[in-house]
């Protein structure tokens, strides 16, 4: 007991005391200096340490990037620009950029057709990534395979139309027969639209030229184009490929369940490189005699098999984070097995998943630069071949590395950021 | 104690239950039960941990199989058939002791969704529904917010009301009250008891005597997988017949 309460234990404030200052560095910069650079002498060492890297690695690299040459005829018209200091030679990219970003074959008139792409990649990935824009901009994400396909490849309007003819009308028998049950609409939807396929392959057959593009063969796509291309098709393809496989690895229906385990474990035990050598080599005994399937076509279906194995896998990983509460909940109100996956545990266990699934998709980008191996001129394919083994630039390799380093670094960070935002707006359990 | 009119029990049966057996792997958890219910009874379950109180209210709407015996509830009876256990499912309601809401969707969303869902009602309608049942249990102000936002009683009278949306004729209630705070126990339960006195047909797994003595009309007591005793509450309170009765209800009501 202090004395000021000698008399009493009660005590009474009867004016409110004055706001004061923090007493000085406690507050703004100095503070925080100390609180997080300098609080104690190991702290205060790795901070100078750490300082002082910085600074060499700026040092050394400033100059090399502003002393650069950004115009010259080859790796030598460099050199003798630069004349002795040390600097980049950039020069490299401006002149081959097109083949860095579209390899070397793809008609240099046509770029437009691969940029427009591109572009209505985002305007219609959008509907599907914001889910507070207009649901009827889902129509733009529809059309856009169809669309996309026309614009990189090609040929007449009519054949993307009859495939997107197949698949509406494989969804409205799908419509149609899912009232009856889930199993008969999904296979009568599937058979209705191969159905349509095969009568509109007669009319592509017959309207060649309709609002024709210049047709560009499957080998003549490259740079980081095919990386996009390959990257966003798999990608796309193996997340509902892979939900499905998660969800039937947990299934009552045994064979269902044991055909998706084997596929699973195989594919994952197995390098992608492998799977790419089969796509190159192997896989063309699978086809059809006579029908040549395209090499870029085997290869998206062997990286979408290999990343869809994984996705079920994160897939799986988040079904099984989910209370058997949930389900029971979903069983205890009479929803039916598609709707209680659908409404109720895809969409938190997909949650779950998220950062799994884009560890998965990021790897998956990064990896079709693989498809250089079985010699395709992806981004590092070009780099590798037409670029390094030039006259003109061979030994430029920090230039060139850095620029396709650069490509993919801005393309998996954006992803990685747009996952950590839908993360925080799903986040429906703060309190 | 007075009962209100509309307590009254019909002659109808609601659920039937014969020699119903239950197996997990080795295990026999419900051995030969029977039990019937009438439409509008409001019958209390209760007994020691593990004797299979869960399990009987589970095998009711098919959330566990049973492997002898017959269930028969609203006329239907329970087998393998899909479209059986579909409707006596949307017929049942049921309320869980962790409450089970969808964390991802609203409160508004966890009580139409199966209505929209399985009855296909409008979702304006679903949503008038909704309301209505929500200010039942005293929470209309909340159906925007997220079950993670809501307290624990709060959460389970929005379970009430979400079984309530599909209107079904039966409901079943396991350990209503059991993960609660006691100032959230009495909430639930009045909410629990103007269902009641509504007249609807109710199954309740509960320790909770009091309620067991305003509204039951019959008292089940359940030991190793079987039924003990069951009688009217006064008489099952006053007056336990078997040992095993006397013993629970001294160890439960503190003597
Ligand atoms: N899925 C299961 N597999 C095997 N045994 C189980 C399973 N579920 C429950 N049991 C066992 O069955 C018995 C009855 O369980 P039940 O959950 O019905 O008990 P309860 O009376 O509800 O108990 P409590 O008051 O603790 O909730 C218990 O011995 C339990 O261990
Ligand atoms: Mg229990």
């Amino acid at each position: 007991m202090s004395d000021t309460h000698a008399h009493s234990a009660a005590f009474v404030r009867t004016e409110t005391l004055p706001e004061m200052p923090p007493p000085p560095g406690e507050t703004g910069i100095v503070k925080w200096l100390r609180a997080n650079l300098f609080a104690n002498v190991p702290n205060a060492i790795l901070t100078l340490v750490s300082l002082w890297a910085i600074y060499a690695l700026l040092a050394g690299f400033i100059p090399w990037f502003t002393n650069a040459v950004w115009s010259a005829e080859d790796i030598r018209d460099c050199q003798a620009q630069l004349d002795g200091t040390r600097g980049a030679c950039f020069a490299v990219i401006s002149e081959r950029w097109h083949q860095l970003l579209f390899g070397i074959a793809y008609p240099q008139d046509q770029y437009w057709r691969p940029i427009l792409a591109f572009i209505l990649l985002f305007l219609s990935a959008a509907p599907l990534l914001f889910s507070k824009l207009p649901r009827n901009l889902l129509v733009l994400t529809l059309i856009y395979p169809f669309l996309g396909y026309w614009l990189l490849w090609g040929g007449t309007i009519v054949a993307p139309l009859v495939a997107l003819a197949g698949v509406l009308v494989g969804f409205a028998v799908y419509q149609r027969l899912v009232t009856g049950s889930f199993a008969m609409g999904f296979f009568g939807g599937i058979a209705a639209a191969f159905v349509a396929w095969w009568i509109g392959g007669f009319i592509t057959g017959a309207a060649e030229g309709v609002l024709a593009l210049e047709p560009v063969a499957s080998r003549d796509m490259g740079g980081f184009m095919l990386n996009m291309i390959l990257g966003t098709v798999c990608v796309s393809l193996s997340l509902p490929i892979g939900i499905m496989l998660a969800l039937g690895r947990q299934s009552d229906m045994i064979i269902i369940k044991w055909i998706c385990v084997v596929f699973i474990e195989f594919i994952r035990g197995v390098p992608l490189i492998t799977l790419l050598f089969v796509a190159s080599v192997v896989l063309a005994y699978f086809f059809p005699p006579g029908t040549n399937q395209d090499l870029i076509l085997r290869v998206i279906i062997m990286i979408t098999m290999f990343s869809s194995a994984y996705i079920a896998e994160v897939i799986r990983g988040g079904l099984a984070a989910l209370p058997r509460g949930q389900y029971e909940a979903a069983d205890s109100l009479g929803l039916d097995y598609p709707q209680a996956m659908r409404l109720i545990v895809l969409p938190q266990a997909l949650k779950i998943s998220i950062p799994g699934i884009v560890n998965v998709a990021v790897g998956l980008f990064k990896d079709t630069t693989l498809v250089s191996v079985i010699s395709m001129f992806d981004l590092v394919g070009v780099v590798r071949g037409p670029i390094f083994s030039s006259t003109e630039w061979a030994g430029v390799y920090w230039e060139v590395w850095g620029f396709a380093a650069l490509l993919f670094f801005i393309v998996c960070y954006s992803i990685s950021q747009y996952s950590q935002w839908l993360e925080r707006q799903l986040a429906t359990d703060h309190r | 104690m007075n009962q209100p009119a509309s307590m009254t029990v019909s002659d109808e049966v609601a659920i039937e239950i014969t020699g119903m057996n239950k197996w997990y792997g080795q295990f026999h958890v419900l051995r030969d039960i029977n039990l019937t219910v009438n439409r509008g009874e409001r019958i209390v379950i209760c007994g020691p941990s593990g004797s299979g109180k869960s399990t009987l209210i589970r095998c009711i709407n098919r959330l566990e199989e049973h492997q002898k015996g017959k269930i028969v509830v609203d006329g239907t009876e329970l087998s393998s058939d899909l479209k059986n256990i579909d409707k006596i499912r949307s017929e049942v309601g049921m309320c869980f002791q962790h409450f089970n809401l969808f964390p991802h969707l609203t409160i508004l969303e966890n009580c139409t969704l199966a209505p929209i869902w399985v009855r296909k009602i409008p979702k304006r309608e679903a949503e008038e529904t909704a309301m209505h049942f929500l200010e039942k249990v005293k929470i209309p102000e909340q159906a925007d917010k997220y079950p993670g936002q809501l307290s624990g009683g709060q959460q389970q009278r929005v379970a009430i009301a979400r079984s309530l949306c599909m209107k079904p004729r039966i409901m079943l209630f396991d350990e209503p009250t059991s993960a609660l705070d006691p100032e959230m126990i009495k909430e639930v339960l009045d909410t629990m008891i103007s269902l009641a006195e509504e007249g609807m047909t109710m199954i309740c797994v509960t320790h909770e005597m009091g309620f067991a003595r305003q509204v039951a009309n019959r008292v089940i007591f359940m030991d190793a997988g079987q039924i003990v005793e069951q009688n009217e509450p006064e008489a099952f309170f006053n007056n336990p017949q078997s040992e095993r009765t006397k013993l629970f209800l001294s160890q439960i009501l503190g003597h």
